[in-house]
């Protein structure tokens, strides 16, 4: 293993960091730095990075600095946005109904069900084909008692970005009492999330999605939306989540989010011109493979997701990780074993066929060279694999 | 070689993959996730698969996790509850070996260009390429730790593509192996239950949920009440455990379950000795050649039971075992390992109780 080439199309797991968040990380470091809640110079000097970091995350979702709070990441985010609000409706006297698209990721629905062990009155809001959330069925269970509505920004295993100006409306329109949660852990590489999470009241993001490091997010929660703390303490983050900040972490999201916002026109249309390039020559040079989003669906720049008969993707994945080739197979469990996907299921798609997809994620450091890899090795092992089989 | 070697988290595999590492082959580690329920008796855990995984950093080797939860339920689960439910009494570790370890995770490995699959069994291989006599699946070298008798289903298409590298050690050397190699399974105890089993519920609280249990009417061989037991779905031919004694003091043995009826019989020690079994022809297996009818064996009738002589009789039916001396009863459902008579430690068949 050790010297191997390795092409890495996993983006949609994680990122490798890049440098310059490295380097302004190192420098949170390089001076002495206090506790952001004390009062000397060192103290003084991480408040400051603290607050300029929390200007920057800010400025990037479009949101005023008072809204972010930092987070451990994307998962603490969703639990604090789902939990956070529902203990503050039940607080309030009023129901805790939740509204949560199917493909939601797994932080998003283990929260609501852990809220419904509670008692909290949740349901399931179910796609199309394509991954696409049924906007007809959200107006159908919306209703004046709902407290939350979850939908992600965009999916993590297919990429799928989710119509949430609509989602939006609607809410306001049928359910002026709740709040939308948006997971835009996956959107932020390559989305502009001012723009794509306008109106939304309750915002995760992750830094280790877009080149930062793992250990931090952030939720954006907007004037008005009440959040009860999950975790208790000092207080910290405006009494919505106690503990020490992470400064050289928060440094790191801001600088993540700002390199990723700064080229990301053009980032998008290079990595999105890279996948397409993958994905026609996959499907001409594997007999069968199909994408799994039909094309007119709006995907992220850097996810493609293929089902490719006659192979089983945990076989597949051994043999591309013996070449180097790093994708997914979709979500693991616990153990790191392969689960059916929620997200195929809730799409209709077949297990026959979920069991053959696989999701390349293309990132930001992806190059013609990593893609021209790909196509040598991925449909030689699947040949390899339909033969013997 | 190419080995994919299957690795449960436990000391066995663990020494197993790092001989063929020390070896100089090109060994990948899978662990399979079987039982997708809950369990507290530990295996397929998410601490084993953990346990595995390191195992194989240390050893350099890559490792991946199989999900085989399903094809598990619907080949080994599934069967078991429909076994109790006739009132059989099945071995889910051997269908286990049988269905998952040496059919889909065999074929799983050809199909991904491994050579060999290894695992961590106390048993042998001998013959086969370099004397071009066939192979032969032999008793591990530690007597008390031999699974042959779990792998007596082999024949020589599956014996010729496996290696059980501990085979050939004790069980205190493959301990030794790992506690120098700083292995962190070095200490683990060995699995003992079923997996998919846990040990507060028991085989009862498995079996409440998915089948119904009936309570049935024990009694003796004359047809007189001899009390009741609240299962009879979990009552075993031969079994001696909760039967009580009778009028003369002597321990008392289930010789005949009727589920249909609801009826258990129990009698005395004597009363549960048979001459006899039948193995029921659709599920003999042979290592290689079927014994010639009439011929000597050697029977063992459980994972650690005593082996006894014994002469097989081929018919329609399957194969009655006879043996020298008569033995107490084995179950319908449970399975009995044929070995050699001139080198009884060879198996050379098996089949399951009719």
């Amino acid at each position: 293993m050790v010297g191997m080439t390795t092409t890495y199309l996993d983006h949609a797991a994680t990122t490798p960091l890049r440098p310059e968040v490295a380097a302004a990380m190192a420098e949170v470091h390089s001076a002495p730095l206090g506790n952001p809640t004390g009062s000397h110079p060192p103290a003084q000097r991480a408040r400051r990075m603290l607050e300029e970091a929390r200007d920057e995350v800010a400025a990037v979702l479009g949101r005023d600095p008072g809204e972010i709070v930092f987070t451990s990441g994307g998962t603490e985010a969703a639990n604090l946005a789902v939990l956070g609000t529902l203990e503050a409706a039940v607080h309030d006297g009023r129901d805790a109904v939740v509204l949560a698209s199917a493909v939601e990721h797994p932080a998003v629905l283990e929260s609501c069900r852990a809220a419904a062990r509670d008692g909290a009155d949740v349901r399931e809001l179910p796609v199309d084909h394509a991954g696409v959330l049924d906007l007809d069925a959200l107006a159908r269970a919306l209703s004046p008692r709902c407290t939350l509505v979850a939908v992600m920004a965009a999916n993590n295993e297919t990429g799928v970005v989710q119509p949430l100006a609509a989602v939006v409306d609607a809410v306001r329109r049928r359910a002026p009492e709740a709040s939308v949660f948006s997971d835009a852990v996956q959107a932020a590489a390559f989305c502009d999330l001012a723009e794509l999470t306008a109106g939304v009241d309750l915002v995760g993001v992750t830094a280790h999605k877009v080149g930062g490091p793992v250990g931090i997010g952030a939720l954006a929660a907007a004037p008005g939306v009440v959040l009860e703390a999950r975790q208790f303490g000092g207080g910290q983050e405006r009494e919505r989540r106690s503990g020490t900040q992470d400064v050289a972490g928060a440094v790191g999201l801001a600088t993540a989010l700002r390199l990723a916002a700064a080229d990301r026109a053009a980032t998008a249309s290079r990595v999105a011109a890279l996948r397409d390039r993958l994905a026609d020559c996959l499907v001409a040079a594997v007999p069968g493979a199909h994408r799994t989003v039909p094309p007119d669906v709006e995907v992220l720049a850097g996810h493609l997701h293929v089902c490719l008969p006659g192979v089983e993707r945990e076989e597949l994945l051994v043999g591309l990780a013996a070449q180097g080739v790093c994708v997914s197979g979709g979500s693991s469990c616990a153990s790191g074993a392969l689960e059916p996907s929620h997200v195929l299921s809730a799409m209709g798609v077949p297990a026959e066929v979920a069991v053959g997809a696989v999701r390349f994620t293309l990132g930001h450091d992806t190059s013609d060279a990593d893609v021209d890899r790909a196509l040598t090795i991925v449909p030689e092992v699947v040949a390899t694999l339909r033969r013997s089989a | 070689m190419r080995v994919l070697v299957a690795m449960s988290g436990g000391v066995d595999s663990s020494v197993a993959a790092a001989l063929l590492v020390e070896q100089g082959h090109d060994v990948v580690g899978a662990t399979l996730k079987l039982w997708g329920g809950e369990s507290d008796s530990g295996c397929c855990s998410v601490a084993d698969v953990e346990d595995a995984r390191r195992v194989a950093q240390q050893l350099g080797m890559e490792h991946h996790v199989f999900n085989l939860t399903d094809e598990f339920e619907r080949h080994v689960v599934a069967p078991y509850v429909g076994e109790h439910a006739r009132g059989r009494t099945p071995n889910p570790c051997i269908e286990c070996n049988r269905s998952m370890k040496f059919d889909r995770l065999l074929q799983r490995a050809d199909r991904m260009g491994f050579d060999r699959l290894a695992t961590g069994h106390h048993a042998r291989v001998t013959g086969g390429d370099e004397d071009g006599r066939p192979m032969r699946l032999r008793r591990g070298a530690d007597a008390a730790k031999d699974q042959s008798y779990v792998l007596s289903m082999l024949d020589q298409h599956a014996l010729a593509r496996v290696v059980f590298p501990v085979g050939e050690m004790t069980k205190d050397e493959v301990r030794a192996r790992a506690q120098r190699l700083c292995l962190r399974t070095a200490s683990k105890p060995d699995s003992q239950d079923v997996c998919f089993i846990g040990r507060a519920q028991g085989r009862e609280g498995f079996l409440t949920g998915r089948i119904a249990l009936h309570p049935a009417e024990v009694v003796d061989a004359d047809g007189l009440p001899a009390g009741s037991v609240d299962a009879v779905e979990l009552v075993t031919v031969g079994q001696r455990r909760g039967m009580g004694h009778g009028t003369d003091g002597a321990r008392r043995y289930v010789t005949h379950v009727d589920v249909g009826t609801r009826r258990v019989v129990v009698g005395s020690a004597a009363d549960v000795l048979r001459p006899s079994v039948l193995l029921a022809a659709p599920t003999l297996t042979w290592v290689d050649a079927p014994l010639s009818s009439g011929a000597r064996a050697v029977a063992q009738v459980s994972a650690h039971g005593r082996a006894v002589p014994c002469t097989v009789e081929l018919g329609r039916d399957g194969a009655v075992v006879r043996f020298d001396d008569p033995q107490r009863a084995v179950a319908p459902g449970q399975t009995v390992a044929l070995y050699d008579d001139r080198e009884p430690d060879a198996v050379v068949g098996a089949g399951i109780v009719g």
